[in-house]
């Protein structure tokens, strides 16, 4: 099984730029070099590399709509988002930590594809480690001439910072994550017009997952044919799964897109702690509707998830085990997502609140039969299209999905007025 | 033209605004909040949600915001699915779990867009029931009050001011449901058009401050349509009474002139109105006592009818800030050679001069509002924010047109504010600034230029004479300045839509025929450039159409000819004239009757005072600084002995025969005069139907059909209700009776319509949203620009300016608050204008120890605390205009400076 992303990562270490070049790194950026612009683009389209920071899209086609003509508007960015506030995800974090060096080669080839001029790493407040590791491996790729002016003597330049995000989950956000570059409040902006054509500055920009851009210089090394050969399923590659919750081995695996649900859960995470039995997960992040026993035979890809009425997502699952109260859950999620809330949209700067404050009164005994049908109406509510961005219906998604399948649960807290789970 | 589906029924529209506003000018209801007319949509509220169907097939279409959706051909929406009306109200639920819901003892309650779109959504049952989240509220100064908890964050107050308005010292802060709008810390608003705020704001956070110290509900307020006295420009206003005080002043509409916007002086400088230095009876001074003692009407009659039994010489002086008809009605008393314009000899030549240039033409004159379409902007002198607040206003929009190309180029609609702004960053609109002083708009300027107002001239002088070699030239030249002439004239010359804006403040004609040139270079050139230039007052322009004598004429004349008796018009001539000439004045004459609505240092001087109603109480004509002819209304009636000066005089006038042509008693009778003796004002007569219209044999109420407490309000005095005021001056009423439905555009005094109780129903009284109000925004031009006119250069340039030795060349500095004479009966306008101070460059300040100086003035020592300036010439001094502290110089002049 071929781990193109993870394979040279050791826990606790970081690859230098030799290591990296020892087992190949740059040499997908030489390979793009000789390439136009545009067979980069078609490469990656043809490989079916889908964006890993939540919404899958096909990454090939979103550089397409980047206009690079001898007209078009300069400079161009490429946004490297690392800002991963969403719970249960810490797949960016190896990547960065572990193989730094991947990344900035993602880049360079990515920024290539779109002709971009001027990079920006996007990265999460907390990751202070990671931090340091970019700063050191940019120092490095400038000094090899990897960076900045005519890269490798091909003409073409790129110059790449690292800005650390203030700590806000909708810094996540493309658009929010944008404005707040700008040194503006972090709020979503409305599409269109998409970044590809008004993003950073009013310039064409291009933000992509770390994780994304990550695959980048190995499709660019060994092929498209190779890039889908190595998944078990129509989109191609691999895809860093994780698992956190009262597994035996919580953590992260790198797997080809296509494995089922139950082989990452019981062969990858070893099962259930012993003595719990599992009730569901969350497959994507926090902001993935539930799956249950009955989920776990389906396939790990964009579509397969979906079919089972959920998400991809980050491929980060939080699994949740019979001992642990379902109400408590969606509660503290909510409150996450209500805090984090921007505040520019009427529904979910009201609702998640509104939706916090009933989960813990339920959570504390004080709850009423009424409640579900307003926690019901606010998932409607706060549903997509509805709200400006995608974090209030991404965290709507846990909270319908429970009240569906867990609805039992929140009927005994009303019934008997407290939490039958704690003593 | 497109074709789109609402709900079932096909509508032809232009596709060039979003739905929402479309759905509106449809005349259909949707609610919104965080759309603006003007500031375009950010969709944020999502109040404004319609279904959208994607085909003829789609049975369930999906939510859409109509803000933020483009109109396109074949279109097919629903406001009315049920589906999204839900969502509508849900909105409204999820604000209402934050909203205090303390309509009872807020000032918006019954105007409010919370209210009406609650009730227009069909929320009503709130199942909420948390505590909800407070905040702390603001001191933001003497105008605007803060009540945050009602906030339901629209964004609107903080787009409106810091997008809009240019304003820096406001801002949203914090997330969540934790956001506040408002100063970083306490403090007075910054921004000149703060006022604002408590029409844009749809809920009763930002409110009027001065409305709230007499505080009375909307449907409460006899209101009628008026005109702002407080600049030249004439912004429409609203003026709303009660118990005989004026209560508030709102924006009225003007799709020509003020947009949905004024100033804060023309919103909160009406207080004088209510001033206990108002003038309410007649006065004669006592032989005795020599002091003004209340007579009644018929001894103002019988001191007139004693100096006519003597067939005197009657010298009148009329004033700018006084109506057509009232200065009209003085110039028949005293015969018109015998009336004087009550305005320095400077300022009415200047005035004189910018009427020539906007007749003679070549360049069109734009409407105030038009200017925001101008996308090249030079100013010639003018501190506009302090001289002309509003246009400053608009030219800040101006600054967004030509950078507007980008988003048109990349198909990004213009109403989509946030999209718009993103391209845009900081690009602005060519944009020149060249004035003596720093001004708000440097934050906007391409370049600015600080100089004398000579040098500003000579330096425009010679971008005219760069566009057109014809023009004359201008020589030595730094090479900075004629480095800057080219900038600003390739700029002028690429640019679609020029224009040249300068004024009178400076007191420099140089100035204004430099800008004339500039606009007949360009005019040789192919292009077609706008000019707008800014005068004294309110009424500057009528008064200089009705004459060209000054009150330095009429100094003149009342020394060297005799005359019985002096009659001023609503004028303090200590405010026009240095004091010891307006003495020489009053001592020539032995009766002095002065008509005012306020105690001055000219009714100081009076044997006679004839109590007159300010624009509150009474009707007439205005023209402002682009000729643009515009009615205001008396609004309420103030009993028997206050009346409006053209009254007064005309019964004068008939009482003495002196009439002999014509009825004198209605307005309709004074405009009628008027237009026979100057045919060229014949526009006044169609500025709107005349007192006998009548729609379906009614009146227009100047009070709402909600009305209260009219049988009652005086029963503490006397429980019968008295007879009603009749209105013989228009064909509106005092009262709520008469005619409910829409009136003409010139008679709207409040935007009500059923279900729009707050301002927002302006919409209803549009033929567009944005656009003209329904049978065209009232005013009409009295002269248009010769726009093929040849007029030739003018060719006198000025010297350059020389800083001299030991004296300075001083030039007024004009303040919003503080430079003029009424609006700073207002305490809070008086709490925020400067204390006297001198200006002084920097450099120059430091041949000066003290923080004081003692500076000769007209012969005067007045000792003045400096503020310098790095950017004020060298050699000039800069004296607060008009403060009530300081008396009135001559300026321009040369003084000197000790300390
Ligand atoms: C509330 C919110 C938070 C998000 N946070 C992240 C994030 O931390 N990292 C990320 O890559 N994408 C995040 N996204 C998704 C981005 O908006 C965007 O779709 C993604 O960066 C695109 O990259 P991709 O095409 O490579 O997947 C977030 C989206 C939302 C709505
Ligand atoms: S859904 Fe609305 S309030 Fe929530 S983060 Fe997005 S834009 Fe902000
Ligand atoms: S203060 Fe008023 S205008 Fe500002 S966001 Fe709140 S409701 Fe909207
Ligand atoms: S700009 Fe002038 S006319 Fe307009 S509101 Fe202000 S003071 Fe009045
Ligand atoms: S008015 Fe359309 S979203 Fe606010």
């Amino acid at each position: 099984m071929e781990r193109p992303l993870t394979q040279h990562i050791r826990p606790g270490e970081t690859l230098t730029i030799t290591d990296y070049q020892k087992h190949g790194g740059y040499e997908g950026l030489k390979a793009a070099l000789k390439m136009s612009p545009k067979e980069v683009q078609d490469t990656v389209k043809r490989a079916h590399l889908r964006g890993r920071g939540g919404a899958g899209f096909p990454t090939g086609l979103k550089w397409s709509f980047v206009p690079i003509g001898d007209d078009a508007p300069r400079p161009r960015y490429l946004i490297a988002n690392g800002d991963e506030m969403e719970p249960g995800t810490f797949k960016d974090r190896l990547l960065v930590e572990g193989n730094p060096h991947q990344l900035i080669e993602g880049m360079i080839i990515s920024a290539y594809a779109i002709q971009a001029e001027i990079g920006y790493v996007f990265l999460r407040w907390a990751y202070k480690k990671g931090e340091k590791i970019i700063q050191k491996a940019l120092a490095e790729a400038y000094e090899a001439g990897l960076l900045g002016k005519n890269i490798l003597g091909s003409g073409f330049d790129f110059d790449l910072y690292l800005h650390t995000s203030a700590g806000r989950y909708i810094c996540g956000e493309e658009t929010a994550l944008l404005n707040s570059l700008e040194g503006k409040r972090a709020n979503p902006r409305a599409k269109p017009p998409f970044p590809q054509t008004s993003g950073l500055f009013g310039k064409p920009t291009i933000v992509n997952n770390i994780e994304t851009l990550c695959n980048v210089p190995h499709i660019l090394r060994n092929g498209a044919d190779w890039y889908k050969k190595i998944s078990l399923s129509e989109d191609g590659g691999t895809k860093i799964f994780g698992v956190s919750g009262k597994v035996k081995k919580p953590g992260l695996w790198e797997l080809p897109l296509g494995v089922t649900l139950k082989e990452v859960l019981e062969e990858y995470a070893g099962g259930m702690q012993d003595g719990l039995k599992f009730r569901g997960l969350l497959p994507g992040g926090a902001s993935t509707d539930f799956l249950t026993e009955e989920h776990l035979d389906i396939k790990l890809d964009y579509a397969g998830v979906e079919k089972a009425g959920s998400r991809l997502g980050t491929g980060t699952m939080i699994v949740l085990d019979d001992k642990t109260c379902v109400v408590g859950m969606v509660l503290n999620l909510e409150h996450f997502f209500a805090q984090e809330s921007c505040g520019w949209c009427t529904p979910c700067r009201e609702g998640l609140p509104w939706s916090e404050k009933i989960l813990a009164r339920i959570e504390n005994g004080q709850g009423k039969m009424q409640d579900l049908e307003i926690l019901e109406g606010l998932t409607k509510t706060l549903g997509p299209g509805n709200t400006f961005c995608a974090l209030a219906p991404g965290a709507m998604e846990p909270l319908q999905s429970a009240l569906k399948y867990f609805r039992e649960d929140f009927e005994r807290h009303i019934k008997e007025q407290r939490c039958p789970r704690r003593s | 033209m497109v074709k789109i589906t609402i709900d079932g029924n096909v509508y032809e529209v232009d596709p060039k605004d979003n739905l929402l506003q479309t759905i509106l000018s449809l005349g259909l209801d949707l609610p919104y909040f965080c759309w603006h007319p003007a500031l375009g949509s950010v969709g944020s509220c999502r109040q404004c949600a319609v279904k959208k169907y994607s085909g003829e097939d789609d049975q369930k279409g999906r939510i859409v915001m109509a803000c933020m959706e483009p109109v396109v051909d074949g279109m097919r929406i629903s406001v009315n699915d049920p589906e999204v009306k839900d969502f509508r109200a849900n909105i409204i639920e999820l604000l209402m779990t934050n909203h205090p819901h303390d309509c009872p003892v807020c000032d918006e309650g019954g105007e409010c867009h919370l209210q009406d779109v609650t009730l227009m959504s069909g929320h009503n049952y709130r199942q909420f029931d948390f505590n909800k989240r407070t905040h702390n509220n603001q001191y933001l100064g003497p105008f605007i009050n803060h009540e945050m908890n009602r906030c339901i964050q629209c964004y609107r107050c903080v787009r409106f001011y810091r997008e809009y308005a240019g304003g820096r010292d406001f801002n949203v802060f914090s997330s969540r449901n934790r956001v506040f709008f408002g100063r970083y810390e306490d403090g007075v608003l910054e921004n000149e058009f703060s006022g604002n705020l408590a029409e844009v704001c749809p809920t009763g956070v930002f409110t009027d401050k001065t409305y709230k110290q007499h505080f009375t509900r909307k449907w409460d307020l006899t209101t009628a349509p008026s005109i702002c006295h407080n600049c030249s420009l004439g912004c429409n206003i609203i003026a709303g009474e009660r118990y005989g005080t004026i209560r508030r002043i709102a924006s009225r509409y003007n799709g020509k002139v003020n947009g949905y916007f004024i100033c804060d002086r023309g919103r909160f400088g009406y207080e004088y109105v209510n001033s206990d230095q108002r003038i309410r009876e007649p006065l004669r001074r006592g032989q005795a006592s020599g002091r003004l003692e209340p007579v009644d009407r018929e001894t103002v009659f019988n001191y007139f009818k004693k100096i006519f039994d003597k067939k005197p010489r009657l010298l009148g002086i009329g004033s700018p800030k006084a109506s057509l008809e009232s200065n009209h009605a003085l110039q028949m008393l005293v015969g018109k050679e015998n009336f004087f314009a009550g305005v320095s000899a400077v300022e009415h030549q200047l005035t004189l001069k910018a009427i020539q240039i906007l007749k003679e033409g070549p360049a069109e004159v734009p409407s105030l509002r038009e200017t925001e379409k101008a996308d090249t902007v030079l100013i010639l002198g003018e501190d506009v924010t302090n001289t002309a607040p509003m246009l400053a206003l608009s030219l800040r929009q101006a600054s967004r047109q030509k950078p507007m190309e980008l988003p048109i180029k990349m198909n990004v609609p213009t109403w989509h504010e946030m999209a718009v702004l993103e391209l845009m960053q900081d690009e602005r609109s060519p944009f020149f600034v060249l004035t003596p002083t720093e001004t708000k708009l440097d934050d906007i300027a391409t370049a600015v230029y600080r100089n004398a107002p000579d040098n500003i001239a000579r330096l425009a002088h010679a971008v005219a004479h760069y566009i057109d070699s014809a023009a004359p030239e201008v020589e030595n030249l730094s090479e900075e300045e004629t480095e800057l002439v080219k900038q600003i004239a390739e700029n002028l010359l690429s640019s679609k839509q020029p224009l040249i804006v300068s004024g009178t403040s400076c007191l420099n004609e140089s100035l204004l025929e430099a800008a004339a040139n500039i606009t007949r270079a360009l005019k040789k050139r192919q292009k077609s450039p706008w000019i707008f230039l800014t005068v004294p007052e309110a009424n500057s322009v009528g008064l200089a159409l009705l004459d060209e004598k000054d009150l330095n004429q009429a100094i003149e004349k009342a020394l060297s000819d005799s005359y019985d008796a002096l009659i001023i018009l609503e004028n303090d001539l200590y405010r026009r004239i240095e004091e010891d000439k307006a003495n020489k004045l009053f001592d020539a004459f032995e009766h002095v009757i002065v008509l005012h609505y306020l105690h001055n240092s000219t009714t100081d001087k009076a044997n006679l005072v004839v109590p007159v109603g300010p624009f509150s109480e009474s009707d007439g004509t205005l023209v402002n600084n682009e000729g643009r002819a515009q009615r205001f209304y008396q609004v309420f009636y103030p009993g028997d002995s206050v009346k409006e000066s053209w009254r007064w005089l005309g019964q004068i006038i008939t009482g003495h025969g002196l009439n002999g042509r014509s009825e004198l008693s209605k307005l309709d009778d004074f405009i009628e005069a008027l237009v026979r003796d100057f045919p060229e004002l014949k526009a006044v007569k169609d500025l709107a139907p005349n007192a006998d219209f009548r729609i379906a044999g009614q009146k227009i109420p100047r009070q709402s059909h909600r009305y209260s407490g009219r049988t009652s309000m005086n029963a503490n005095v006397n429980v019968s209700e008295p007879k009603p005021p009749e209105d013989e001056d228009s064909p509106m009423s005092f009262t709520m009776e008469g005619y409910q439905g829409m009136p003409p555009s010139p008679f709207i005094s409040r935007f009500w319509y059923p279900g729009w109780n707050s301002v927002q129903a302006v919409n209803k009284f549009q033929i567009e949203v944005g656009g003209a109000l329904r049978g065209g925004d009232p005013g009409l031009r009295v002269f248009e620009p010769q726009t093929d006119s040849d007029a030739p250069y003018y060719t006198r340039i000025p010297e350059a300016f020389k800083p001299q030795k030991d004296q300075w060349f001083a030039i007024p500095v004009f303040h919003i608050f503080g430079s003029d004479e009424l609006s700073i009966y207002t305490p809070g306008v008086a709490e925020l204008a400067p204390k006297p101070y001198l200006l002084l460059n920097q450099k120059d300040a430091e041949s000066f120890s003290g923080e004081k100086v003692n500076v000769l003035l007209d012969g005067k020592q007045i000792e003045l605390t400096v503020k310098t300036s790095s950017s004020f010439p060298s050699g000039m001094v800069g004296i607060p205009f008009g403060l009530p502290e300081m008396k009135i110089f001559k300026f321009p002049n040369w003084v000197k400076i000790s300390g």
